[in-house]
């Protein structure tokens, strides 16, 4: 073993739960950040429209309204231990990442601007609330790179372009480290660590319309699959309600916050009909069914499966008017189009990109877009894995941000929550492993530390090239999409699933090409592919399961939320082949399960 | 619609020089070019590597010469370029493999210049945020927007004729944090970028603000580098 690294703690993933996490670990303990990617180009940096704390910059809010607002809109299976926690360090969360520098916008005074955002309420008086602490439609890119910057001002150790393989345990059940891929070099990489905290994101790339980027294949959560670690609440994702058609690209709820609304293709605004009460700024699972169901009842747009999001300035006037929607000085909201350029740059430049179309003047064609992943590796709020349903954590092995599920989302993610998740349990993770790894001892590493990363690599290479993967792949994200997606049912799901236990057979018969070692990018394509087959495979297990609707899980044959037999996290295990599910009780505190309406 | 795309190919491990080969291709004009690249090495060449991740131009990977200019690939499409397509790696990085360049030198010069917020007086007693107008945020707007893709460093000929200059993507590193009002290392900073290295070497050739896909006005923000070097003044 050539090439053998020594850290108390190793951070896998740089995005912004890695690098909080890799930030804080390194405070405490010998620490290293080891990204597929460089940590810049994570998917941290393409989150736009905020970050939530109830700093009340503009008017009255607290962390007891975030608290409900985040229970409600995690369809009450967020764990509401977990979730004030959150929202309790949200104040100083943000505030700490404005004294690291990061350019937040600003009101007159000079203090952090705010934004409405979807299900961000004033608990009493039910109005829409500016909680999303925003720079612009970047904030998730200026958060990405305050935190690399910081982390470069103090000295973190990176492994920049090493994808992380396999994780390694002790006979005895303990974490020893992780092996890696040097890209540029195709060299194996043993780190050995006393502590692990895992940062790799979620998987929306197994959906045929996505936000997320390439990069969003599941590892993390497919490495510890494999090593017979439970995965929680799988059959939950999220997708966002306004995706570019077609492309998936995001377009901010902000938009929606800034006062633009969802027009069919009849030209009728159609979300007073869903959601009275905050209409347009429902949470995101509504707003995405009352799409499906206007498109499916003939409402889109030339009959084809896609709305219209209409921030032309005149038209948000005029239903801001309609609305009574005011300024925080009691004055009428308006906005004109200068403000729409200077508070929605980047989407204005995606539309006339991507589309041809000017926000200014003209609709913007929307779809729901396959957006994150609620679900993933267990944890509690301290950022420790658990592996059970009594929460027994696994020693040395921590997680955070979106593959990991503590859970502050349950069954719906409200937006802007997932900055505000990274930075506080990206922060607490790393204060964890580097408090346990000053206690705890470097455990022996197995014989041949890296048997498990060759040999994953040598079935890729040895297949009979039969099969193409970038079939497989095309083919797996559109069953998912179209059959694991918004609306589920379960003999539709049945199918699904028959489909992608075909693919996996099938991609035992890829054969990668490229025999090089320098950035053998084909390889490395295949092995995220085979993450990704492993986790479709789990969502939809679980999706058959869950004979329920509730958040973005939605099932046509059991359309009710069930809380007499549901009101349950899912654990799924990978054992002998065959997916085994168990359960885990919600944490209830103040807030007692009642029906959801906006 | 059919298009041509002539691609850069070099494998390091195979090949004693680079090489071109041409693919056509059935496309869309709302095609990205990354979209291609991903066509060609998924049902033609598996080989063929490149760097790519958010795919709508916002993570900076995937910066590469497409017909002579530097772009992102996922951020034009085949309507913008017409059907005759060449995609060739940035120059003045060395070539790593096909339309992948080394990257560490870019970076290296970017962590020259103290590319973080440094203030070290004490937090307001309130521990709430440090105050700032929303003029003085948007002295350094701009030069927030960068994504680090080298586009603007790897289209400058300064750099090409000498990879010991900082390049346009460092200074604007700088710039973003010399016009902060809340930072307090403007004068170290501009010490650093005003070496023989630094702002010298800017010709004002404006190649870099025309290969910046976030429309960043780099030669505006250089110039205005060079004027508090002058003046000394920071407005």
């Amino acid at each position: 073993m050539a090439n053998v690294h020594q850290f108390e703690v190793v951070v896998v993933g740089a995005g912004g739960a890695g690098l909080m996490a890799g930030l804080y670990a390194s405070r405490g303990a010998k620490t290293a950040v080891i990204s597929k990617l460089y940590p810049t180009r994570s998917h941290t940096g393409a989150a736009q429209g905020g970050i939530s704390a109830a700093l009340g910059n503009y008017e009255e809010d607290k962390p007891e309204w975030h608290t409900y607002d985040t229970v409600k809109g995690s369809d009450y299976l967020g764990d509401q231990d977990a979730i004030e926690f959150m929202t309790n360090e949200a104040i100083d969360a943000v505030l700490e990442l404005e004294h690291m520098g990061l350019p937040f916008d600003r009101t007159p005074e000079g203090k952090i601007s705010q934004r409405p955002f979807g299900g961000h309420t004033n608990n009493e008086t039910g109005k829409p609330v500016r909680r999303a602490a925003h720079a612009a439609d970047r904030t998730g890119h200026m958060i990405l790179q305050t935190l690399y910057q910081q982390c470069l001002k103090n000295k973190v150790n990176f492994f920049d372009e090493y994808q992380v393989l396999d994780f390694l345990i002790t006979e005895g059940g303990k974490t020893a480290g992780v092996v890696a891929v040097e890209l540029a070099t195709g060299e194996l990489h043993t780190f050995h660590a006393k502590a692990v905290i895992i940062a790799t994101g979620g998987h929306g790339r197994i959906f045929e319309v996505t936000s997320n980027a390439y990069a969003y294949t599941g590892d993390g959560a497919a490495v510890l699959l494999r090593h017979g670690l439970p995965l929680e609440d799988m059959e939950f994702f999220q997708f966002h309600p306004t995706g570019i058609y077609k492309l998936g690209i995001l377009i901010t709820e902000g938009v929606r916050g800034e006062g633009g609304v969802l027009i069919n293709g009849n030209g009728e605004r159609f979300m007073p009909k869903y959601a009275p009460s905050v209409k347009d700024l429902a949470s995101r699972d509504v707003v995405s069914r009352a799409i499906y169901t206007e498109i499916r009842a003939g409402h889109g747009v030339n009959g084809k499966n896609y709305v219209y999001l209409d921030v032309r300035p005149e038209a948000v006037n005029q239903y801001a008017a309609t609305d009574g929607r005011t300024n925080p000085d009691g004055s009428p909201y308006t906005i004109t189009g200068e403000q729409v350029l200077a508070k929605l740059p980047d989407i204005i430049d995606f539309c006339r990109v991507y589309l041809g179309v000017d926000p200014l003047t003209q609709l913007m064609p929307i779809q729901p877009t396959a957006h994150y992943t609620m679900g993933g590796i267990p944890t509690n709020k301290y950022g420790e894995v658990v592996i059970d349903s009594k929460n027994t954590p696994f020693p040395g092995l921590y997680a955070a941000g979106e593959c990991a599920c503590v859970s502050v989302h349950g069954a719906n993610r409200l937006g802007t929550n997932s900055l505000l998740d990274l930075v506080v349990f990206g922060k607490h993770a790393g204060l964890k492993a580097a408090e346990y790894a000053k206690q705890a001892e470097y455990h022996n590493l197995p014989v041949d530390a890296e048997a498990g990363a060759r040999s994953q690599f040598e079935a890729l290479r040895n297949g009979s090239g039969k099969e193409n993967a970038f079939t497989i792949s095309t083919e797996m994200k559109k069953v998912m999409f179209e059959e694991v997606g918004i609306y589920r049912t379960g003999t539709i799901m049945e199918s699904a699933l028959d489909k992608i236990l075909e693919l996996k057979e099938r991609f035992r018969h890829i054969h990668v090409t490229d025999t090089g070692k320098i950035f053998n990018t084909e390889l490395l394509n295949a092995w995220e592919l085979g993450n990704m087959l492993d986790v479709a495979e789990l969502v939809t297990v679980c999706a058959l399961n869950r004979t329920e609707s509730r958040g973005g899980h939605s099932r046509e044959d059991y359309p009710e939320r069930d809380d007499h037999n549901w009101l349950k996290h899912t654990l799924a295990w990978k054992e002998n082949g065959k997916v085994r599910i168990d359960y885990k009780p919600v944490v209830i505190t103040k807030y007692q399960p009642k029906a959801r309406v906006y | 619609m059919q298009v041509t795309l002539k691609i850069f190919r070099y494998n390091p491990e195979a090949d004693k020089k680079f090489h071109y080969v041409t693919y056509t291709l059935e496309a869309e004009e709302t095609d990205r070019i990354l979209d291609l690249l991903e066509y060609v090495k998924g049902y033609h060449d598996g080989t063929l590597s490149f760097r790519r991740s958010c795919a709508h131009g916002v993570c900076g990977s995937d910066a590469m010469r497409i017909n002579g200019r530097n772009m992102l690939a996922c951020k034009v499409l085949v309507r913008d370029v017409g059907t005759t397509i060449t995609v060739e790696p940035l120059l003045g990085l060395k070539v790593a493999k096909d339309l992948i360049v080394d990257m560490e030198p870019f970076f290296d010069n970017y962590k020259k210049v103290l590319p973080y917020f440094i203030n070290d007086s004490p937090l307001p007693a309130d521990g709430r945020e440090r105050l700032q107008s929303p003029e003085q945020r948007a002295r350094f707007d701009d030069t927030t927007k960068c994504i680090l893709c080298a586009a603007c460093t790897t289209s400058c000929p300064s750099y090409w004729a000498s990879d010991d200059y900082l390049g346009p993507a460092a200074l604007v590193a700088a710039h973003r944090f010399i016009y902060d009002s809340r930072d307090e290392a403007a004068a170290e900073r501009m010490h650093i970028i005003s070496e023989t290295n630094g702002l010298a070497r800017c010709h004002t050739i404006f190649n870099c603000t025309m290969a910046c896909p976030r429309d960043i006005q780099i030669t505006k923000a250089i110039g205005e580098l060079k004027m508090t070097s002058l003046t000394g003044k920071l407005d």
